[in-house]
């Protein structure tokens, strides 16, 4: 039975959970709705949240585990005999599932009964000839050995699925005579209900916490296998990035970050005097008319894609700052440079900067301004010597976060900032950073547990580290400053 | 004070309608200081119409397409040689064949026509035909077998380099270089739309055709790319729009003040935070690694992006509940309602605009998400449509903003067209997503 097929079953059984739990409910109480202590509807609710919520929780749990248990028993299975040089338990493992895969289709197509499978040997048919019929392509002869595992595999799966089927609908009608069971029209139906609701309420808000301890697992965990295969002084100290497919790489990170911070610079050299003087306009300036049309057209600004503004810095801004600054000056040849990274990330910040600073510029209290116009000082006097000193702390917040933001970003520096790893002063060198590290290890061809794509969960875990802690000092600086003025 | 201020010597002013110079000074600087403010702004809103139209004017180009219009006689000896019109047998004929009969059929009307330049080789003529060509023209008869043996009138692709040259792409110096496109092709061409024989036309192709390999990219569209895209924002939907509004029910109306609601609270601003990046490092060792869903998968793609946006609608959300005035609150509380009953009967239907605006933001963003992606192997080139949900959710797909990525890393310059092109439409979905979000706080918004 699909899984599929199995939720659309729990959940009609809850539904007619529903509709027999209500009308239970008011047969109970003889028909008087004033001898329930509920509405009927609450008794209805009882019986499908208790049918369909603990089925479905097992159901997900069920399909989580169960591929592992699977996996170990099986791998437990293929002798070291069954893996071919130069491969791994892990690929040999892809191959198992393949070919439970195929032996799947090849009875679905009818060509073969379970007997026949059963009785069927790798060293005397041919597996490979027939997984190709049905259009399975394994890249070896199959081995008796990992012809045994495939078909120990599809067994396992098979009856786990058997086992997830008979379970999930013995929770449900469990739940469901249980919830029924306690209809009465004394039960405090609502109650209950919504105690069950609170619950799933609880539920929903800790996916954020599941995510954030997700993130800091898989980055942790992978970082710790990296540096078994890699030393972490070498990772930590050496100053060239040179990864290499045969092994012996160099994999320094201070390459990288050297380019993730010159361009970061640029970006925010770009990005704050324009954002901090488009806020003031906008804040002090700007009559009512003129700020509400420019401030939602800047914020259009933050609403592209990231990738927009990647294809902007490929096809316009590299070339131009090419042919009419680096040639001409004679400092590079290369239209992908730190330069065309910075500027392009710079535009994609200002929305970002200006957006809160103006927020934050609003919120000085009137009084301020009054007392300093009072004084006789000029509007720009104000700005410069009461406004910004007040909101100096907030506007350092929205600085930090947008830092945080030009750290992080990928798809301008991938299409904008080069590939080449070196640490050079020249803006309009091709230099590289974290995130398009992360990007080409990755999505290269290397194997996965080798040191050169696990470098990626490292620099990864890098990157994690340092936007976090400038996310939180952003957000305690504006929290503190926020309270100063309500 | 006031005695202070009488005591205070007089200065010597010329007159009062004369401006000393400190004052002028302090003028000039006020005036710069404005200028500054409006020259910012200028500047964001210069780059603003900048980036926009470089995208639109290299972008425009990918939905018109060169196209040759040909008479082709399907000829019944080449595609049925048995006479027996039966499918199987007519499928046993190859691209190549079809690719002979457009050559034949386009010489032959070059011939006619007497455009042909002398001692230009069939092959030549051919060359100028997309490779994709023959294997529509194929599609074409196997869907309809009863064409063999008539002549039909077939609209094929111009190569890309044909194409290019009608955009200002190729031009007559840069085909002497080119292996792949000769100057004679070019001049051929030229005489061809003068002719009437070739057109640029539009090309729906660009959106409803599946990706094409690097040497083929006239043939290359989106079709894969929106499909997976939009499976992908249903995954989303579904998952984020309930998850996140019963979460920030939680933490508006329920959560006590203490330390664990302080966390929930930190993590959330926190993740909105978080470069988009980490989440596809996430997916990659969490879904794929981890929990064994197939790689460059919608649903893969969807369950990140997921966790992306969630935070994003979150923080709108709770914004949207808290606007809703206390006293309606109390009066439901009032007449006997349950704090479950309030919420759930008056509260969130009052927020429920401001929820959806958010969460249709949130959405749009997520649209046009590309770090995460790319990580989790939907950079591999696909060509299949995904099946039709739930099952197509496991189906490899691609994304518009991954298709893009991967156009912009192919050699021939035809892609970075089809990139820009592709952009024009990733943006017109975000435009329209937002418009849907302004219109629905506008009509909805409510003072209080």
């Amino acid at each position: 039975m699909s899984i599929g097929l199995l939720t659309l079953i729990v959940i009609a059984l809850a539904a007619a959970g529903f509709l027999i739990g209500r009308q239970l409910a008011l047969s109970k109480a003889g028909g008087d709705i004033r001898r329930l202590h509920s509405l009927p509807g609450y008794y209805g609710q009882t019986v499908f949240l208790f049918t369909a919520v603990p089925a479905l929780l097992l159901m997900l749990l069920w399909l989580l585990v169960q591929p592992l248990l699977i996996e170990t028993r099986v791998t437990s299975m293929i002798s070291a005999t069954d893996i071919p040089d130069g491969s791994s338990a892990s690929l040999v493992m892809t191959d198992v599932r393949r070919i439970a895969e195929g032996i799947d289709l090849i009875l679905a197509r009818g060509k073969l009964g379970e007997t026949d499978i059963a009785a069927m040997r790798a060293d005397l048919a041919d597996v490979r000839s027939r997984l190709a019929e049905v259009g399975v392509a394994v890249g070896t002869n199959v081995k008796p050995g990992v012809f045994e595992a495939a078909k120990a595999y599809r067994d396992l799966s098979h009856s786990g699925h058997l086992a997830l089927t008979v379970a999930v609908l013995a929770l449900a009608l469990a739940g469901f005579g249980y919830a029924l069971s306690r209809i009465r029209p004394e039960f405090r139906a609502r109650n209950v209900s919504e105690g069950f609701v609170r619950v799933l309420l609880i539920a929903a808000s800790l996916v954020a916490i599941l995510t954030t301890v997700g993130i800091v697992l898989s980055l942790v965990f992978e970082t710790i296998h990296f540096f078994r295969l890699y030393p972490a002084s070498k990772f930590f100290l050496s100053t060239t990035w040179n990864p290499k497919f045969g092994g012996g790489s160099d994999l320094g990170i201070w390459p990288l970050i050297w380019g993730t911070l010159y361009i970061s610079v640029i970006a925010l050299v770009v990005a704050v005097p324009v954002g901090i003087f488009a806020a003031i306009f906008l804040a002090e300036y700007a009559s009512k008319k003129v700020r509400a049309m420019t401030k939602p057209l800047l914020e259009v600004l933050a609403g592209i894609p990231t990738i927009v503004y990647g294809l902007f810095a490929l096809i316009t801004v590299g070339p131009v700052l090419r042919d009419w600054f680096a040639q001409p000056l004679g400092l590079g040849t290369s239209s992908s440079s730190v330069m065309t990274a910075g500027l392009v990330m710079g535009i994609m910040l200002i929305p970002f900067v200006s957006s809160l600073s103006d927020d934050i510029i609003n919120a000085v209290p009137q009084s301020l301004r009054d007392g300093s116009y009072g004084l006789g000082a000029t509007q720009s006097e104000t700005v410069r010597q009461v406004i910004l000193p007040a909101a100096l702390p907030g506007i350092v917040g929205a600085i930090l976060l947008a830092a945080s933001r030009a750290i992080g970003e990928t798809m301008i520096v991938v299409l904008g900032a080069g590939a080449a790893a070196k640490m050079s002063l020249n803006p309009f060198e091709a230099m590289t950073t974290v995130t398009v590290k992360i990007v080409s290890q990755l999505t290269g061809d290397t194997e996965f547990a080798s040191p050169e794509t696990l470098v990626s969960f490292a620099l990864g875990l890098t990157l994690f580290v340092f936007t976090l802690g400038l996310n939180i000092l952003a957000l305690v600086i504006v929290r503190k400053y926020r309270e100063q003025y309500e | 004070m006031t005695a202070e201020a009488t005591n205070m010597p007089a200065k010597a002013r010329p007159s009062l309608y004369a401006i000393d110079p400190r004052t002028k000074r302090r003028n000039a600087a006020e005036k710069r200081f404005r200028l500054y403010g409006v020259a910012a702004v200028g500047f964001g809103l210069l780059a603003l119409v900048v980036l926009l139209s470089s995208v639109l004017g290299s972008g425009l180009g990918a939905f018109r397409q060169s196209v040759l219009t040909m008479q082709v006689p399907l000829d019944a000896a080449v595609l049925d040689k048995e006479g027996t019109r039966d499918p199987a047998a007519i499928a046993k004929v190859t691209t190549i064949a079809y690719g002979k009969l457009l050559q034949d059929a386009l010489t032959a009307e070059l011939t006619e026509k007497a455009l042909l330049p002398a001692g230009m080789k069939p092959k030549d003529v051919g060359g100028m035909i997309s490779k994709e060509a023959p294997a529509q023209l194929r599609n074409l008869v196997l869907a309809n077998p009863d064409l063999i043996g008539t002549t039909v009138s077939f609209d094929a692709l111009a190569n890309g380099r044909i194409d290019g040259f009608f955009k200002g792409r190729v031009t007559m110096e840069s085909a002497k270089l080119d292996s792949n496109v000769s100057p004679v092709q070019l001049e051929l061409a030229q005489a061809m739309r003068d002719a009437g024989l070739l057109a640029l036309k539009f090309n729906p192709g660009f959106i409803f055709s599946p990706d094409a390999s690097e040497l083929r990219p006239e043939a290359a569209g989106l079709g894969v790319a929106i499909l997976g895209s939009a499976y992908m924002m249903l995954i989303v939907l579904v998952l984020s729009l309930p998850i996140g509004v019963a979460a920030s029910i939680y933490l508006e109306e329920f959560a006590p003040k203490n330390r664990f609601t302080d966390l929930i609270e930190v993590n959330i601003a926190n993740l909105a935070a978080v470069p988009s990046i980490v989440f596809g490092i996430l997916g990659l060792a969490a879904f794929i690694n981890f929990g064994g869903l197939p790689q460059s998968s919608s649903v893969v793609g969807g369950l990140v992006l997921t966790l992306m946006t969630l935070p994003r609608i979150i923080i709108p959300a709770r914004a949207a509940l808290k606007s809703v005035p206390p006293s309606i609150k109390d009066a439901a509380l009032g007449v006997g309602a349950s704090k479950t009953q309030t919420i759930f009967h008056h509260v969130l239907p009052l927020a429920m605009p401001g929820i959806l605006t958010g969460a249709i933001i949130g959405l749009a963003q997520a649209l046009g998400e590309t770090a995460p992606l790319l990580l989790i192997g939907m950079v591999a080139f696909v060509r299949d449509y995904p099946a039709a949900p739930p099952e197509g959710f496991f189906d490899p797909a691609s994304a518009i903003p991954v298709q893009i990525y991967s156009w912009t890393q192919r050699a021939d310059p035809a892609f970075t067209e089809r990139a820009s092109g592709a952009i024009i439409v990733l943006l017109v979905f975000l435009l329209v997503m937002n418009s849907l979000a302004v219109v629905l706080r506008r009509k909805f918004e409510r003072r209080w």
